[in-house]
């Protein structure tokens, strides 16, 4: 067997090229604007056959509901954004060809790329990306993206420039506009057809049914020369592990998205299958609601986090793919991750000590946990119910059923499981799900400080100075905060060895950040 | 090749088999009071075997903390270990004892499927009963309300069931017995609506006995053989469900251990060629095979046929 | 004939009834499953606003008895609404599935009926030998396997690197017959192997049921050839509770399939079903609850109308 795994390059972009995209070009001599390195020529053709484990009949096209990687996927294979994260998880242009920003951050100007053809045969203006950005916003919208699109104030176009004002400066706005719900659409009368299945992406979509699967072919207009390698795609829905596996094995498909940790060892030994693991922002935690009782107290949230054996939970449900987490969601890779932060681990005096500063000598806890939190959440409950034993806490796993867990148990019982695929910049990460009062603060936590120094981060300038307030948040939010981190999960799927890989792989998202399509080759 | 190693080692299981369930005959009639021991003389070798193998089971569901060398939930080692001297059949997906899992299954599994089908029965039967002896729109009422309840796929209605009420091991109870007794039910009503009618039912209306009495003292002893035949079957269908909820994403609390969680939850490993899933598996198979030999026993008696 | 007539108009009557019955009840099941679809189709990425603002575009915040009263109404009208997710026609969504299905069902129950007949015949005539018991006990465990396991072992050793037939029933770009047959053999025989039991065991039993009556052994005693007494005189009056068998599992195959759907990635009713429940898109819930409703009861019309006709006693009445 064979894996590799990649990381997000650690030095990632620095602010001045984020601000400035055309700067970026410049510096990155041996990158294609598209951020495949160059090397031996790839070949083209071959059909693409993807087994993926996500994907309902309940799916949509409206790009303000996708959730599942079927329709993520299928996102980044038909559609184009303003921005891209490059393999090696820096910023570039897409159709976006350059940017720039006032100084205060507020007033942001994207220069879209000239000469790009939709599937249709459209070509793009710069209406089509105010109108593909104006869905997400307004009363009426509906879409999973309003919050990160809620400070767009006024978007305006000038020729292909389309200038776009924000109510607070934020120096990662670029970031924002490669998040998967913003691909940009022919617009008409100044609205997207929601329901179009048009896109400027490598591929058309040829034929599609919800929670089943699809089939695209190449785009022969596609702006990007050479691209893709790839003829066509074929995209399946396998729900069951153990048949998506099989379908591997037997040959019907040549690439699956995830792949059952419990046998991944004996899926790497048959013959002619590589497993691809990469590790990125992709995080699993135990929230706990900071209000409830007992959580409210921050010693008690403290004996839990020391009660928590991480290693053997990567061993034993990531299988040893994916690394230790730390209480806080900023991964390793990260521009700004806090290398000076000690390494929590189980510790049941020390879990007790905490016990005892909150006035009590034993605790008896529920946590409800479903394997729709994360694979093996179950599991992993079990396990730190376990080692918890030995710090003297009760802590009993209740299971709750996969369906409805997002809505019925995530954020309204006091102690869960949740996943998060993370963001691409720290301030994007904690400003969606750890900022005072915003919509998906899991643990309905509040501290003054780590919000004075969220808002502040965002429009410093200075490297080290914004250096020194992430570190101090992340030692925040791990000491203080209300939610255990114990792992960051890789992405782990597997491949044909008839296909071939670039050097670089994302670690964004699976699949090669979803771009596996116009990434990747047939040998 | 394989097949052939296969096919003889099945044969020596069966002549082993039946070697075991002869011997238990044999001490059991000895050990046994004499109108018993007649009875029990009568019985086939497959049913003495089943016999054997439902005590056994009994035995390890009782004395289960006894008998498992570790305890249910503790992990005791790195997760799938090998089959060795201290593990003799590995660990699990967490490193907990495979051994004592499945004996621990055994009290969890068959205590659960044992007071479902019970209350499946106790419902069923008396509904079917009622229906059948008193017959106008009583019958009418419950008929059409047995045929809305099948209707409806029993998984997904269990399903949808259970996501309303969560999944508790008793409301899991509840819901499988509420969907099993109209199956019960449809039996126990057919079949009883062949006894009512019969002459000695007549005579016992006619001697004015009450609907209670009517119903235990002539038709249930008449409706038994079939009745007795469908608990068999349904004991197993009480697993099953189990086992297909638990792949649907509901099933048992863990850490609770029940075997047919443990078949989801290894079933990845057969298509590599690993066993492991195949012991929970054929912990149930084995049990619904040796109930089932019992009960054709039973029928066989019942159904008056001398041979 | 008149008789029977009378009953089958009598019976859709009842049938119409049924499926009113089930789908009030699927309705309100739906209903008080936690969690409505604008959560659960936002999911994780839910906010408040996005909730209601969904809700009002979709009309779910109109309470229970208006919409159930609106549905109810269209589908009087022969229309069956649209899916709440992607807004494609209930109708089109499964009518599409409802030919997979059935054609797995037939594939099923062509293998799964004549081959549990013949056993349960052999069965019965050569009663308590050792065919007997093995024909018995294979068939028990094969049904005590759960059913995506029945699957995973079939797959192990008949798909596979290098096996016979395909691991996943795609049916992309229209197969022949022939073709189809091949993709769906794993599914069609897991199914078969799921069914066989209790057809075969309950035809046994029917036979032997009868073998104690006078008329058999007078059968016997005239010294006919045992094969043909059980086929000329038990059969014929041992068909009503082997059709009402039969009947009861072409329902399953039809209605209760969805493991080994999701096994195979067959795209059948049952996934479009559990799909539909999670998300809590009413309509289709609605839609493919009263066809699963549907084929139940006209099965069971069918199953007795036949054992009608298999008695001619019943046929002509009283």
């Amino acid at each position: 067997m064979s894996s590799l795994t990649g990381s997000p390059a650690s030095a990632g972009v620095s602010r001045r090229s984020v601000l400035k995209g055309a700067t970026a070009l410049g510096t990155a001599a041996l990158v294609t604007p598209w951020g495949t390195p160059v090397r031996a020529q790839p070949k083209r053709g071959g059909t693409l056959r993807v087994g993926m484990a996500h994907g309902s009949t309940t799916d949509a096209m409206d790009p303000g509901s996708w959730e599942a990687d079927f329709m993520i996927f299928q996102a980044h294979t038909r559609n184009n954004y303003l921005t891209e994260i490059a393999a090696d998880g820096s910023l570039v242009p897409e159709l976006a060809e350059s940017w720039e920003a006032s100084p205060d951050a507020k007033v942001w100007t994207f220069k879209i790329r000239e000469g790009v053809d939709y599937h249709s045969g459209h070509r793009l203006v710069a209406e089509d990306v105010i109108a593909s950005i104006d869905h997400h916003r307004g009363d009426d919208s509906t879409s999973a993206a309003k919050p990160i699109v809620a400070d767009v104030v006024d978007m305006k176009a000038d020729g292909m420039n389309v200038i776009v004002t924000l109510a607070n400066g934020n120096a990662d706005f670029p970031f924002v506009l490669s998040d998967y719900h913003l691909p940009i659409l022919p617009a008409k009368d100044g609205m997207i057809d929601p329901e179009t299945r048009d896109g400027c992406g490598p591929f058309r979509i040829v034929d599609l049914e919800f929670g089943v699967g699809a089939r695209y072919e190449r785009h022969d207009g596609y702006w990007k020369s050479g691209l893709p390698y790839i003829d066509a795609i074929e995209q399946f829905v396998i729900h069951d592990d153990a048949a998506r596996q099989n379908a591997l094995i037997s040959g019907e498909v040549n690439y699956i998205d995830t792949v059952d940790l419990n046998t991944v060892s004996l899926l790497g030994r048959a013959a002619g299958i590589e497993i691809l693991s990469v590790t990125g922002t992709q995080h699993y935690g135990l929230p706990m609601d900071t209000r409830a009782a007992p959580f409210d107290n921050v010693h008690v949230r403290l004996a839990l986090k020391y009660a928590i054996n991480r290693q053997q939970l990567v061993d034993t449900i990531l299988n040893g793919y994916g690394s230790l987490g730390n209480d806080h969601p900023i991964g390793p890779g990260a521009r700004f991750f806090n290398t000076d932060l000690p390494q929590k681990e189980l510790d049941p005096d020390m879990s007790k000590f905490h016990l005892k500063q909150a006035g009590l000598d034993s605790l008896s806890v529920d946590i409800h946990l479903a394997d729709a939190a994360f694979a093996g959440a179950i599991d992993a409950g079990v396990l730190f119910s376990e080692s918890a034993a030995s710090a003297g806490i009760n802590l009993n796993v209740v299971r709750e059923p996969n369906d409805g867990y997002w809505s019925n148990v995530w954020m309204q019982k006091p102690f869960v499981g949740t996943y998060w695929g993370g963001r691409p910049t720290e301030d994007w990460m904690f400003a969606t799900a750890y900022a005072e009062g915003v919509p998906w603060n899991e643990t309905y936590w509040s501290h003054d400080r780590f919000n004075e120094l969220l808002i502040s981060a965002r429009s410093e300038l200075d490297e080290n100075l914004r250096r020194e307030m992430y570190f101090e948040m992340q030692q925040i939010v791990s000491d203080e905060g209300g939610i255990i981190i114990p792992m960051f999960a890789a992405y782990v799927g597997a491949y044909s060895d008839a296909l071939v890989k670039p050097d670089q792989v994302a670690s964004n998202w699976r699949n090669d950040g979803h771009r596996i399509g116009e990434r990747w080759w047939f040998a | 090749m394989g097949l052939f190693t296969g096919l003889f080692w099945l044969a020596v299981a069966i002549i082993l088999g039946l070697a075991a369930g002869w011997i238990f005959r044999v001490a059991v009639v000895a050990a046994s009071p004499r109108p018993i021991a007649r009875e029990l003389r009568t019985a086939p070798l497959t049913a003495s075997f089943g016999m054997l193998v439902i005590l056994i089971y009994i035995v390890v569901a009782v004395f289960a903390p006894l008998v498992a060398p570790f305890p249910e939930t503790e992990v005791v080692g790195t997760e799938y270990q090998p089959w060795d001297d201290v593990h003799v059949l590995g660990t699990d997906n967490l490193g907990r004892d495979m051994l004592s899992r499945l004996i621990y299954a055994a009290r969890n599994t068959v205590g659960i499927a044992f007071i479902t089908t019970a209350l499946a029965f106790i419902l069923g039967v008396m509904t079917g009963l009622l229906a059948a002896s008193v017959g106008g729109w009583v019958d009418q009422v419950l008929s059409r309300a047995v045929d809305v309840l099948m209707a409806i796929p029993a998984l997904i209605f269990a399903l949808l069931l259970l996501t309303i009420v969560g999944t508790s091991i008793v409301n899991m109870i509840l819901v499988i017995a509420l969907i099993d007794s109209t199956r019960v039910f449809r039996l126990a009503r057919a079949v009883a609506m062949n006894i009512v009618v019969m002459d000695y039912v007549e005579a016992a209306r006619l001697r004015g006995e009450g609907l209670l009495r009517l119903n235990i003292r002539e038709i249930l002893p008449n409706a038994m053989a079939p009745l007795v035949a469908e608990f068999g079957l349904r004991f197993c269908f009480v697993f099953l469900m189990i086992s297909a909820l638990s792949f649907l994403g509901l099933g048992i609390q863990p850490p609770t251990a029940d075997w047919g969680s443990m078949v989801k939850d290894n079933a990845t490993l057969i298509s590599f060629g690993d066993i492991t899933p195949l012991l929970p598996a054929g912990a149930i198979a084995l049990l619904t095979v040796c109930v089932n030999f019992v009960v054709d026993w039973q029928l066989h008696r019942a159904s008056g046929l001398k041979e | 004939m008149s008789h029977i007539a009378n009953m089958i108009l009598k019976r859709i009557a009842l049938g119409i009834l049924t499926l009113f019955v089930v789908s009030l009840i699927i309705f309100l099941a739906t209903e008080l499953l936690p969690g409505n679809f604008a959560q659960e189709i936002l999911g994780q990425s839910a906010t408040p606003e996005t909730v209601a603002a969904l809700k009002r575009q979709l009309g779910l915040d109109q309470p229970m008895h208006v919409r159930y009263a609106g549905w109810l109404t269209d589908v009087l009208r022969g229309d069956f609404g649209e899916s709440l997710a992607n807004g494609m026609a209930v109708s089109d969504l499964i009518g599409r599935r409802l030919g997979n299905t059935l054609y797995l069902a037939l594939y099923a129950a062509a293998i799964a009926v004549p081959l549990s007949l013949a056993l349960g015949i052999l069965a019965a005539l050569l009663r308590n030998s050792f065919f007997d018991r093995f024909a018995n006990a294979s068939a028990l465990t094969s049904i005590s396997f759960p059913e995506f396991f029945v699957a995973y072992i079939l797959i192990f050793l008949l798909a596979g690197a290098g096996g016979a037939f395909p691991s996943m029933a795609n049916f992309r770009g229209d197969p022949s017959f022939g073709e189809y047959l091949y993709r769906a053999f794993l599914p069609a025989l897991t199914l078969t192997l799921v069914v066989t039991a209790h057809m075969m065991r309950m035809t046994r039993a029917a036979i032997i049921n009868l073998l104690a009556s006078p008329y058999i052994e007078m059968a016997q005693l005239k010294g006919m050839n045992p094969m043909r007494v059980i086929v000329k005189h038990a059969l014929p009056n041992a068909l009503a509770p082997i059709i009402n068998v039969i009947a009861l599992n072409l329902a399953y195959l039809i209605t209760g399939v969805v493991v080994v759907e999701v096994v195979f990635v067959y795209p059948g009713l049952g996934q479009l079903m559990v799909d539909s429940v999670a998300a809590r898109d009413m309509p289709v819930v609605q839609g493919v609850a009263l066809v699963f409703a549907a084929a139940y009861v006209f099965l069971n019309l069918a199953a007795d109308v036949l054992a009608t006709l298999s008695n001619p006693r019943l046929v002509h009445g009283r």
